[in-house]
């Protein structure tokens, strides 16, 4: 059972994605990303991390790609790019897929695959660990996303005054 | 065997479900109609027999299954047909966490009247719910309709500012019954306070609850927090909609009253605990006792979390044919400038308190 949900979410959020790249208009790729979301929380709750799984479905998909979807509707954008920006955009993302396949294949160097972990890991570890190991990276992380928010309020109110 | 026990399980929840949705829409017509002061539909009958227009919510139901269903030639087809039923299958799957009842033992096996008993079920029913908000977005971009839009970013607007004070009022809760299982939140309120007062969430959390009430009543977009919906200006998400899938949008509504009443009855007045009834029966505070056996106890509880759920649904239909509407900056000023601070204000307070105790 477990094995057969795997390979149907784990198939469909490569589907998903693979839709959200090739899809021509902006509104449909934000809503494979959703669907990409949403399957990879379900693959979090299989392996034993149901927190993480509805954390998962609760930001990306529940708060942060409406953002994006109601940006999106709003301003009704026109489809594809100009082949002057389409360049550019190429080379830069040539460049970025280089950079994260580096990094992907550094970070699961030291990793063991193909042994799933056993039991599952609740909320009241998690927290546990949030506030005991990893405090300080935690903490800096909730400072930088602070700083990205009051940065986003002062620059919408700049425009404002103009 | 135990697949068969959840399938039927999923079956009663659903009947449930759709049933009392069903009779919701009798009760709101009857209830507006008395605090209007009329009659209210009373004409639908079989063979003659009406008993106060019980049968209307059939009599609606087959007329909508018959109407035309009609899709604008310039929306976006497939999104437009996907939505309503994207918007019903999120609240419609939030009844799977809800416990109903205690433990049963039939034949030497212990059954839970809860089809999923997630480890993070409250979690689960808020991702759910946040989901939900795909259902109006998209109706209202796919109808190709400038109204229509204007009610689902409306919607998503409300939603999403809502949606931050629904889950900050929440984490006082979790702090009391350090649980986010709702199954084992709700064991947790069979105690009693002060030795006779029963251990709910409302009583441990009183300032949680007021600002869970305010976010919850926001969530289900009706009056007085109706904006993206907006009768008597822009008909709202839904102007393109007909026949059935309009009926499904018509349903989610009630559908989330329905989930909101029972989140606060779990959370907040003990889900099925019944005040000083514990397994072997009543044991008043003033001493008395009152004995019962095992199965008529389950039946008390059982309909005990059934009565909380209609009182819920009544209040709240008793709201929304009560006050008028907010100004939409109304609206996000007491999202975002009343609740939110006071949720956060309660989850200081109640981590002091739990702190002085021990």
């Amino acid at each position: 059972m477990a094995i057969f949900l795997f390979f149907l979410l784990s198939s469909v959020c490569v589907g998903a994605v693979l839709g959200m790249i090739l899809s021509k208009n902006q509104a449909y790729s934000a809503l494979f990303l959703v669907l990409a979301f949403t399957c990879l929380g379900g693959l979090f709750g299989l392996i034993g991390a149901p927190f993480m799984a509805v954390v998962q479905i609760i930001i990306y998909a529940g708060a942060i790609m409406v953002l994006f979807i109601f940006v999106i509707m709003m301003i009704n954008l026109r489809e594809g790019l100009s082949s002057e920006k389409k360049k550019w955009t190429i080379a830069f993302s040539v460049v970025l897929a280089l950079v994260l396949l580096l990094e992907l294949v550094l970070a699961s160097k030291g990793a063991s695959l193909g042994q799933s972990p056993e039991g599952s890991v609740s909320p009241k570890e998690i927290g546990q660990l949030l506030f005991t190991k990893y405090l300080y990276p935690f903490e800096i992380t909730s400072v930088l996303i602070i700083a990205a928010l009051v940065g986003a309020i002062v620059l919408v109110k700049k425009k404002e005054k103009e | 065997m135990d697949i068969v026990i959840v399938l039927i399980k999923i079956v009663l929840a659903l009947v449930w479900f759709l049933v009392l949705t069903l009779y919701l829409t009798w009760l709101e017509r009857k209830e507006s109609a008395v605090i209007q002061d009329r009659v209210g539909a009373n004409r639908a009958s079989i063979f003659g027999i009406r008993i106060l227009g019980l049968f209307q919510p059939f009599a609606d139901a087959i007329k909508m299954i018959f109407k035309e269903d009609f899709v604008p030639a310039f929306s976006k087809k497939f999104l437009h047909t996907l939505a309503p039923f994207l918007s019903f299958f999120f609240v419609a799957i939030c009844i799977t966490a809800m416990p109903f009842g205690n433990d049963i033992m039939v034949g030497g096996r212990t059954i839970s009247l809860q089809i999923f008993d997630a480890n993070v079920g409250l979690l689960f029913v808020l991702a759910m719910l946040s989901l939900g908000i795909y259902g109006i977005l998209l109706s209202g971009w796919a109808s190709n309709n400038r109204y229509s839009l204007l009610g689902g970013i409306r919607g998503a607007a409300q939603l999403i500012s809502y949606e931050v004070a629904l889950g900050l009022s929440l984490v006082g809760l979790i702090m009391v019954f350090p649980s986010l299982k709702l199954s084992e939140i709700v064991q947790s309120q069979g105690g009693l306070l002060f030795g006779f007062l029963p251990k709910w969430g409302v009583f441990l959390q009183p300032l949680g609850f007021i600002i869970f009430l305010f976010a919850a009543l926001a969530e289900t977009k009706r009056v007085p927090f109706d904006l993206p919906e907006g009768e008597s200006e822009i008909i709202g998400f839904f102007t393109e909609y007909g026949g059935l899938k309009w009926g499904l949008f018509m349903m989610t509504d009630f559908m989330e009253i329905i989930i909101v009443s029972t989140l606060l009855t779990t959370l907040f007045f003990g889900g099925w605990q019944v005040p000083w009834l514990s397994a072997d029966g009543f044991q008043f505070p003033w001493g008395g006792q009152w004995q019962m056996a095992r199965w008529l106890v389950i039946i008390f509880q059982v309909l005990a979390f059934n009565i909380k759920v209609f009182f819920f649904c009544w209040l709240q239909i008793l709201i929304r044919w009560t006050y008028p509407r907010f100004r939409y900056d109304q609206l996000m000023d007491m999202g975002w400038k009343l609740l939110v601070p006071l949720s956060l204000v309660n989850i200081v307070g109640t981590g002091l308190l739990l702190m002085v105790i021990k």
